[in-house]
């Protein structure tokens, strides 16, 4: 059975953290999230993505000046263990000392709730996460994913205001991470729990986030849909961050951008750009007659629905190109690439 | 299964050494027991040399029991703290304290005891008392209890840990006594058999500190083995492993907190892989 919390939305004001050797990790930042909204904090080590959460989560406190509110409630002075929120760690952070049903019900048992409720709750809690078969396994005897899971059901067994999860699926291995991440997209959904999301993966990023906060060196560089992120980054760096992107030099003339191995039309650029960025499923093959670009193809990965050129010969770095084509490939072979003009980047 | 001839000269090397360890030993104990040690056990075996130690020493078992087990308390209730502390903190000066209180146990014990008497002895009812004894076995054995728990804490993620009981509500003192402690519990065991091993058999540094009225067993074994005969100088010794020997089995046995932790994540995996 799956009731829809009651969370809060959160709102940084202003908050800043500097440490004491004069180091800034986070420069004054403002975020809003909804009640009930899933917001992913994306971005490269070190750029204050974890700080931020640890300010969420009251583990760090921000700069004076700087304001965490829960709803209504400023916390800002609150420490985490009376801001009632689940934290989820990538290390997990399970009690080797208790078990499985112990480790969930540990927040019940602080809060002083007898044990027959506790355990009720914490068993409730293990049939939501399917961990029932492993109720009394110490946490040794779990593997990374159950280990995981039960983190997860620990944290909501104190049916917190919002669920801060810190790279949380990191340490597991690709599968599994998939599934995982499903499964705890799905979950968040059902109950509708104001969630923050941080990680250096922006595959989960976009997968997980129904906003991505996408930061680097200590600032927020862009708020938004994984879509705007993906089809509309505000910077060089969002565009380089998140997925594939190709970077072609040249200049612009007649509404044009001539590089030297051809021209792409594009009226919306800046007269004094020097360089393009867009994706690889933005460019096309194409006839001679038509295309923008001519290359050579480098290298060829086959993945099933499409196929991954690499093509020399356009610009300074090889142009990755995803072709929906059934047209097989070979290596030297010449390529004419048309590119979408709408999705031509340029910063 | 047939051993060639390299087997049989390791075996007999082993067998040497260890009788060049066992040997005095066992004639200790059997000198503990004979009537006559120069007549040898033709003089026949008795217990009587025990029963002497008994009632001529048993005052110092019991003072020698009682400082153990005050020492552990002392060594608990300053080395646990002090190891949580140092787990905690790793900065330049908690080294140098980590540091710092091993040194006791680098120096010489007679070292120590004279600065403990040159600094307290004008202190009469301290100076007499066995508190004073108590004192300078809690030097020397704390760096013991401080380095295991710390050993303990140091290998799991403390940080992470409390920071986890913390988000579930736990204030400092309920994630100390419900996640810091229990996780530090073979430390902890291991520390104090150390401790209580030591403090036991602890003679160099509790030489100068006793008085007459304070002496520990093993000042008393010297005192028997210079002031009264050999048999029962030997018998004491007898008492003496009596008392020892449990606590270093039982050290054996749990004292090693890796041995532990390995031990139980072999049952653990047994348990994964046959539940």
């Amino acid at each position: 059975m799956i009731r829809k919390m009651d969370s809060s939305p959160i709102r940084l004001r202003n908050c800043s953290k500097t440490y004491g050797d004069g180091t800034i990790a986070v420069g004054p930042v403002d975020i809003e999230i909804a009640a009930g909204e899933t917001v992913v904090i994306l971005g490269p080590s070190g750029c204050g993505k974890t700080t931020t959460l640890r300010m969420m989560a009251g583990l760090e406190m921000p700069d004076p000046g700087g304001h965490v509110l829960f709803g209504a409630d400023d916390v800002t002075r609150l420490p985490i263990e009376k801001r009632n929120v689940g934290m989820v760690f990538q290390s997990y952070a399970l009690f080797p000392n208790l078990d499985v049903l112990e480790n969930i019900a540990y927040g019940l048992r602080v809060r002083g709730i007898g044990l027959a409720e506790r355990s009720a709750r914490a068993r409730e809690m293990m049939g939501m996460m399917r961990l029932e078969p492993f109720a009394e396994r110490r946490i040794d005897q779990l593997s990374g994913g159950q280990k995981q899971r039960v983190a997860l059901a620990r944290a909501l067994a104190i049916q917190p205001r919002a669920l801060l999860l810190d790279e949380a699926l990191t340490a597991l291995d690709a599968k599994l991470r998939d599934t995982l991440r499903t499964e705890i997209d799905v979950l968040l959904r059902r109950l509708g729990i104001t969630t923050v999301y941080v990680t250096h993966d922006q595959e989960e990023a976009m997968s997980l986030g129904d906003r991505i906060i996408v930061m680097d060196r200590g600032k927020i560089v862009q708020i938004g849909s994984p879509r705007e992120i993906y089809h509309r980054p505000g910077c060089r760096f969002v565009a380089e961050f998140v997925g594939t992107m190709n970077r072609l030099p040249g200049e612009v003339r007649d509404g044009q951008f001539v590089t030297k191995s051809g021209r792409i039309p594009c009226r919306h650029l800046d007269p004094d750009c020097r360089e393009v960025m867009f994706r690889p499923e933005s460019v096309t093959i194409a006839d001679p007659a038509e295309c923008d670009l001519t290359g050579r193809v480098a290298a060829t990965f086959f993945l099933g629905d499409r196929t991954r050129l690499v093509v020399d010969g356009i610009g300074d770095q090889p142009v990755i190109v995803e072709s929906e084509s059934a047209g097989e490939f070979v290596v030297d072979q010449i390529v004419h690439l048309k590119v979408r003009s709408a999705a031509v980047h340029a910063f | 299964m047939r051993h060639g001839i390299g087997f049989w000269l390791q075996l007999g090397f082993t067998l040497l050494v260890s009788a060049f360890l066992m040997v005095p030993i066992g004639m200790s104990i059997l000198a503990g027991f004979t009537e006559n040690y120069f007549r040898g056990p033709s003089s026949g075996l008795t217990t009587r040399w025990i029963v002497e130690v008994w009632e001529r020493y048993g005052d110092n078992i019991f003072l020698s029991l009682g400082i153990a087990a005050s020492c552990l308390v002392v060594t608990i209730l300053i080395g646990v703290p002090a190891a949580y502390v140092l787990a905690k903190r790793q900065s330049r000066l908690s080294r140098m304290f980590e540091e710092l209180i091993i040194l006791p146990v680098a120096i010489p014990g007679l070292a120590t005891a004279l600065a403990l008497v040159m600094l307290y002895g004008t202190f009469g009812g301290f100076r007499s008392s066995w508190t004073f004894v108590l004192v300078g076995h809690v030097l020397y054995t704390l760096p013991f209890m401080v380095r295991s728990v710390l050993a303990v804490l140091s290998s799991i993620d403390l940080r992470t840990l409390e920071e986890g009981a913390a988000s579930l509500g736990a204030g400092f003192w309920t994630r100390f006594w419900t996640i810091v402690l229990p996780n530090a519990g073979s430390g902890i065991l291991a520390g104090s058999l150390m401790v209580t091993t030591l403090s036991i058999g602890e003679f160099n540094l509790t030489l100068l500190l006793t008085t007459p009225f304070t002496q520990t067993i093993p000042v008393g074994l010297a005192v028997a083995y210079t002031n009264a005969r050999l048999e029962l100088g030997s018998a004491y010794t007898v008492l003496f492993f009596a008392m020892i020997i449990p606590l270093l089995v039982a050290m054996q046995i749990w004292g090693n907190p890796s041995r532990t932790s390995t031990k139980r994540k072999r049952r653990a995996l047994e348990k994964v892989v046959s539940p």
